[in-house]
């Protein structure tokens, strides 16, 4: 790339896009150069997904300009985006699999001698096309008989030819192999450096070290930074990712216990697909902490533990005895209890009342025949609205009709009414408010100092740090690592997720 | 509030529809309310209501269950007319009263475990599921009957149909017992709770520890069992079964009981006590236009255009409309 | 949607009876009988009649059962043709369509005779008769009864009809008005529709008596006897006595409408004679003995039943359907 001012190809100046609600763009920029792989990087719901939309035509932004060589364009659909020189290539990639390969390629645009199709120039010109990617396949054959790899190249390739100027790849490497990507890579480098500008979105840090020349960070519908990767190290990409500064201080809690006997011990525990097979022990008066970006896995070793995933290896012991876990009843009757990562799918019971979503799980243990009587149900809600402060006019108000963080609470009351020995939190303090959360923070530290053993999946890491014992790494839908008390540091833990540290064996 | 009041308010509407339908069979027959004493047991167009009624608010109690699940039971006419044959051809062929009753309740029963197991074991939706019943059971029925009207005298199955307690038919007395049996089932239990709380979120439902399964195995077997009362109950009034012809088209009168009785197709919160309501509030509405004396061709189009009527009567919309207008008017007057 | 499993109920029979045909059959003396189903107690006594008068003729009989479904009845037409059968009987599920196959027939020189019901085609060539009833007589027969019974007195009917709709309903509908028309002190001052079913007839008059005052009711006039046989119910539930105080006439001749006359609850039925393929077989003798053609509509009588043959009636007939 020379000095001076390098061709910009694509950019997006202030793009805005507001659900209702949710502003899902707050005045996001994108500038892409000519010849440039840029990665788009940010968790899920950082807003990727509703800028790749906004650019491509599927989504009406509602404020900002995107400019391509220059021009100002308004794309209301994927094909005018097209025209105008930007296409995407999705995940799953949008062809059609039982047709041929070359039918792939020219879909809508064969060519045709007398309203024919002339199937032979259109193979030809196939070939042709994909030899400049270095692939030497038969055309002929549909396109379901070639690997996913394949697929990816016949879609760019088809892209590409479509006069594309700005190419949008979105995780195309998430379900390729090493060897697949490497071949993904070539190709990518080469529309690079036929003066292409590659939008690059993934959830593979390594790869964005490995390919690409620059980033642009989202965060909650923010751009957040925009780097030259060279310049930047993997450590500081991840704070940037998460918005901790590394500067955080290190907050490690006082323990007022030591931690006791062994509650409930998972070995080898794994599934296919889900997660590979980890070890854990989780001890009375301990809180071991679950940390890893969305997607990592992290989420999935609480549906194991609980049982509502059925395992397919590994082995569960509690109290010293193994024990079967064929389901939550079964978690719940040794003295389990999960708080899901999506209060409003899997946890709360909307149109219910507070008190009938705080007494389901006690009520649901004792069996219907054993109806709690009102008086007790009433006590019990008393009991947990005022504990945990919970904000409701009454236990009769549906609980669909509180706030997140209510809600929330709610939910840990339906829990604790089962008096458990061990409490699985999955992202317990998110979406609530400030003062919400920092009272559920006190409460996992309260149970823990009355002998629970409880294991919380955080994305907010300085707090992981400030309460955990002991924190399980997730990456990549396996347990890279256990970091283990005077270790645990903010910034030990992105380090960790980020894969730079040295690595602690699981 | 108290809870009587509370249940009333919540029944305002279905109340209302109730008592409206009511005044207009009394509009159209005047001698509607007159009730007499006949063979020691009172007759009268109150009566004609209840009794026809009977097996329509049977399969309303369950079939409100099932809707509160989340799910449907299109099979309850067809189960009705299993029951009803095989009660029939039991004691036709000699079988004591009390087993040809036991043996139609459990050929009910197995009908709606059928179900339930297609559902909740399977995972088949509740339409596709429920609807394989309804096509084949009446076939079931009419193997059983071999295609004929079976008639029968058992007078214990006949009292069933045509006798009463106290006075009171028979037919309403089952199904006012069956409300009770139900309410004492859902209420006094936590039964009613783990139902409402699979319709409301299954999945969560499932995390907190219910057996979702069983619940759902539980609710088909109630429907099952509920449409089989109804079915021996319809046997017996005309003495017969006939198995072409019992319970046709009923599974809709009861799904829109449970309408008519404020219930929501997508589940959650439930009230028996409203669908049977519901189920005698729809029969009212049939009598009132049986007796109105319109030529018969227009039955159906005057009953579809009653029923949209009571539905947009419930509608959210109409209340607003209401709440609105009665607040301009108090706006006016200040 | 039931239509179709009643006859899957009863499919096994069917299948079995078409099997019993043995190929190389004596063409003069075998005959094929596509049968409409088996729904209902008469249809299933016509076919039992169907049978045992062509033993009596020493016919071989096939019936084949088609399950309410017109395809299934043509293709039984065409076995028949295929295996040579010297006639065929057909009592048709509808009224159109039957042309091809009744030509296949005609070309192949094989009589076909219409049992119950008519077909409606342009060449009346295809089939050599129809055997069948007249419904506006029947409705006559029962009018009739009815005037000869109530004289000169004023006498207020009510009326159960069938379904809304069929053209049965309109005939039968039709038959009693002309019976009473001419005399105007009887007339029907209810009419509503029963359904045909023991059930709704019985919910209906139900109604009439609330409506009528009871006291106010003459006489009953049903489309069907299952739909009298509710209102009797209804009747004897309200403290009235049908067939005294109440008069009832129907149509049909169900073994239990017989049962009832015989215990003095009911005044007269109509009988729809089911044994249709009798006259179907006199009628081809005829033919094939003489080579006239016989009229194309040869009407099966519509005989009146009244409570003193009744007890002797239901037990001839308390088997047969």
């Amino acid at each position: 790339m020379t000095a001076g001012a390098p061709l910009l190809l694509l950019e997006a100046r202030g793009v805005g896009k507001t659900y209702p609600g949710v502003r899902a763009l707050d005045g996001v920029d994108l500038c892409v150069r000519a010849g440039e792989i840029h990665a788009l990087l940010g968790e899920n719901g950082a807003g990727k997904s509703t800028l790749i939309g906004v650019l491509t035509g599927v989504i009406a932004k509602d404020g900002g300009q995107v400019l391509v060589d220059g021009v100002e364009i308004h794309p209301r659909n994927p094909a005018e985006a097209r025209a105008a020189g930007l296409s995407a290539v999705y995940q799953e990639a949008n062809l059609l699999p039982n047709l041929t390969v070359a039918e792939n390629l020219y879909l809508g645009r064969q060519p045709t001698r007398f309203g024919l199709i002339r199937r032979r120039t259109m193979n030809d010109a196939a070939r042709a096309l994909l030899a400049g990617y270095g692939l030497d396949i038969d055309v002929t054959r549909t396109l379901d008989s070639y690997s996913t790899a394949v697929r990816q190249v016949v879609a760019i390739a088809r892209a590409v030819d479509l006069s594309a100027k700005v190419l949008i790849l979105d995780e195309p490497t998430a379900s390729l192999d090493a060897e697949e990507t490497a071949m993904l890579f070539t190709v990518v480098r080469g529309l690079a450096a036929r003066g292409l500008a590659v939008i690059f979105v993934t959830h593979f840090l390594d790869q964005v070290f490995a390919l690409c020349d620059r980033l642009t960070v989202l965060r909650n519908g923010r751009q957040v930074g925009e780097r030259t990767v060279a310049d930047l190290a993997p450590l500081d990409l991840v704070a940037l990712m998460l918005g901790k500064p590394l500067t955080a201080s290190h907050l490690i809690r006082k323990r007022a216990t030591t931690p006791g006997g062994v509650v409930a011990r998972f070995t080898g525990l794994g599934r296919k697909r889900l997660v590979a097979p980890f070890d854990l022990e989780l001890r009375q008066g301990e809180i071991v902490g679950a940390a890893g970006l969305l997607g990592s896995g992290r989420t999935e070793t609480a549906l194991l533990m609980f049982g509502a995933e059925r395992a397919d290896s590994g082995q569960v012991e509690v109290d010293g005895k193994t024990v079967k876990l064929r389901g939550p009843r079964d978690a719940i009757a040794l003295g389990f209890g999960l708080l899901p990562e999506d209060r409003k799918a899997d946890g709360v019971v909307g149109a219910l009342s507070v008190r009938d979503n705080i007494v389901l799980a006690l009520q649901a243990r004792a069996g219907w025949t054993k109806p709690l009587p009102r008086r007790k149900q009433d006590e019990l809600a008393a009991r947990y609205i005022a504990l945990l402060d919970i904000r409701t006019p009454d236990a009769d108000k549906p609980i669909e009709q509180l706030s997140g963080g209510n809600q929330q609470k709610a939910l840990l009351a339906r829990w604790l009414a089962t008096e458990p020995r061990l409490l699985i939190l999955d992202e317990p303090t998110r979406g609530v408010d400030v003062g919400a959360h920092a009272e559920i923070v006190r409460l996992i530290e309260a149970l823990c100092e009355q002998g629970l053993a409880l294991y919380v999946i955080s994305s907010e890491l300085e707090e992981v740090a400030a309460y955990a014992d002991r924190v399980l790494v997730m990456r990549e839908r396996r347990a890279v690592g256990l970091v283990e008390g005077e270790a645990i540091s903010p910034g030990a833990l992105m380090a960790a997720i980020a894969g730079t540290a040295g690595e602690v064996a699981a | 509030m108290s809870r009587a009041g509370r249940w009333l308010r919540a029944g305002l509407p279905q109340l209302a529809v109730l008592i409206l339908a009511l005044i207009a069979n009394g509009l159209i027959a005047p001698n509607f309310f007159t009730l007499t004493v006949q063979d020691g047991r009172l007759f009268g167009g109150l009566v004609d209501v209840v009794n026809r009624g009977a097996p329509t608010a049977l399969l309303g109690l369950g079939m409100a269950l099932v809707i509160a699940t989340r799910g449907i039971d299109l099979s309850v006419g067809a189960v009705m007319a299993i029951a009803g044959a095989v009660a029939a051809v039991a004691v036709n062929d000699g079988l004591a009263w009390p087993l040809a009753l036991a043996l139609a309740l459990g050929a009910g029963l197995a009908c709606g475990l059928w179900n339930g197991v297609l559902i909740a074991v399977l995972g088949i939706q509740p339409i596709v599921a429920t609807l394989i019943l309804m096509v084949a059971g009446r076939g079931v029925a009419q193997l059983i009957t071999a295609g004929r009207i079976v008639t029968f005298d058992e007078p214990h199955l006949l009292w069933l149909g045509g006798g009463s307690v106290l006075g009171l038919p028979v037919a309403a007395v089952v199904a006012l017992t069956a409300l009770a049996v139900f309410l004492v089932a859902t209420r006094r239990t936590a039964l009613g709770l783990f139902i409402e709380a699979v319709g409301v979120n299954p999945r969560a439902s499932r995390l907190a520890g219910i057996d979702t399964r069983g619940v759902l195995l539980c609710v088909y077997a109630a429907s099952g069992l509920l449409a089989a009362t109804a079915g021996v109950i319809a046997a017996a009034d005309i003495r017969a079964a006939d198995a072409n012809n019992a319970g046709l088209w009923l599974e809709l009168d009861a799904i829109l009981a449970v309408v008519i009785g404020g219930g929501l197709l997508y589940g959650g919160r439930f009230s028996l006590s409203l669908a049977l309501i519901g189920a005698l509030a729809l029969q009212t509405i049939k009598t009132g236009i049986l007796r109105a004396g319109f030529p018969p061709e227009f039955n159906l189009i005057v009953m579809a255009a009653v029923v949209a009527g009571v539905l947009c009567l419930q509608s959210p919309a109409f209340a607003e409309l209401v709440r609105r207008m009665r607040l301009r008017r108090s706006g006016a007057g200040s | 949607m039931n239509r179709i499993w009643r006859h899957a109920a009863v499919a096994a029979l069917g299948l079995s009876l078409a099997a019993c045909g043995r190929a190389g059959t004596d063409r003069a003396t075998t005959v094929g009988f596509a049968q409409i189903g088996s729904e209902s107690g008469w249809r299933a006594a016509e076919t039992k009649l169907a049978i045992s008068a062509a033993q009596a003729r020493g016919i071989t009989l096939k019936v084949a059962d088609g399950q309410q479904r017109q395809e299934n009845q043509i293709k039984a037409i065409r076995s028949f043709i295929a295996q040579g059968v010297g006639a065929i009987f057909l009592a048709p599920v509808v009224s159109t369509g039957w042309d091809d196959v009744l030509a296949e027939a005609k070309a192949a020189k094989i009589p076909v005779v219409l049992l119950d019901r008519q077909i409606t085609t342009q060449d009346p060539s295809l089939f050599l008769t129809a055997v069948a009833a007249d419904n506006v007589h029947e409705g006559q027969v029962a009018g009739e009864w009815l005037v000869g019974k109530v004289g000169a007195k004023p006498c207020r009917v009510v009326e159960l009809q069938g379904t809304v709709g069929s053209t049965l309903v309109a005939d039968r509908k039709k038959g009693f008005d002309q019976a009473i028309a001419k005399t105007p002190d009887i007339k029907i001052v209810r009419t509503q529709s029963g359904e045909f079913t023991r059930a709704k007839g019985k919910e209906v008059m139900e109604g009439f008596i609330k409506a009528e005052n009871a006291a106010g009711i003459c006489a009953v006039y049903a489309h069907n006897d299952d739909m009298m046989i509710g209102a009797i119910q209804a009747m004897k539930a309200a403290g009235l006595k049908p067939g005294t105080e109440i008069l009832t006439v129907s149509i049909d001749g169900v073994p239990d409408i017989f049962k009832a006359m015989a215990d003095g609850e009911a005044n007269a039925t109509v009988e729809l004679a089911p044994d249709m393929a009798a006259r179907g077989f006199d009628v081809l003798a005829a033919y094939q003995k003489d080579g006239k053609a016989p009229p194309k509509f040869v009407q099966t009588p519509s005989k009146l039943y009244l409570p003193d043959t009744a007890a002797a009636e239901y037990a001839r007939r308390k088997d047969l359907y």
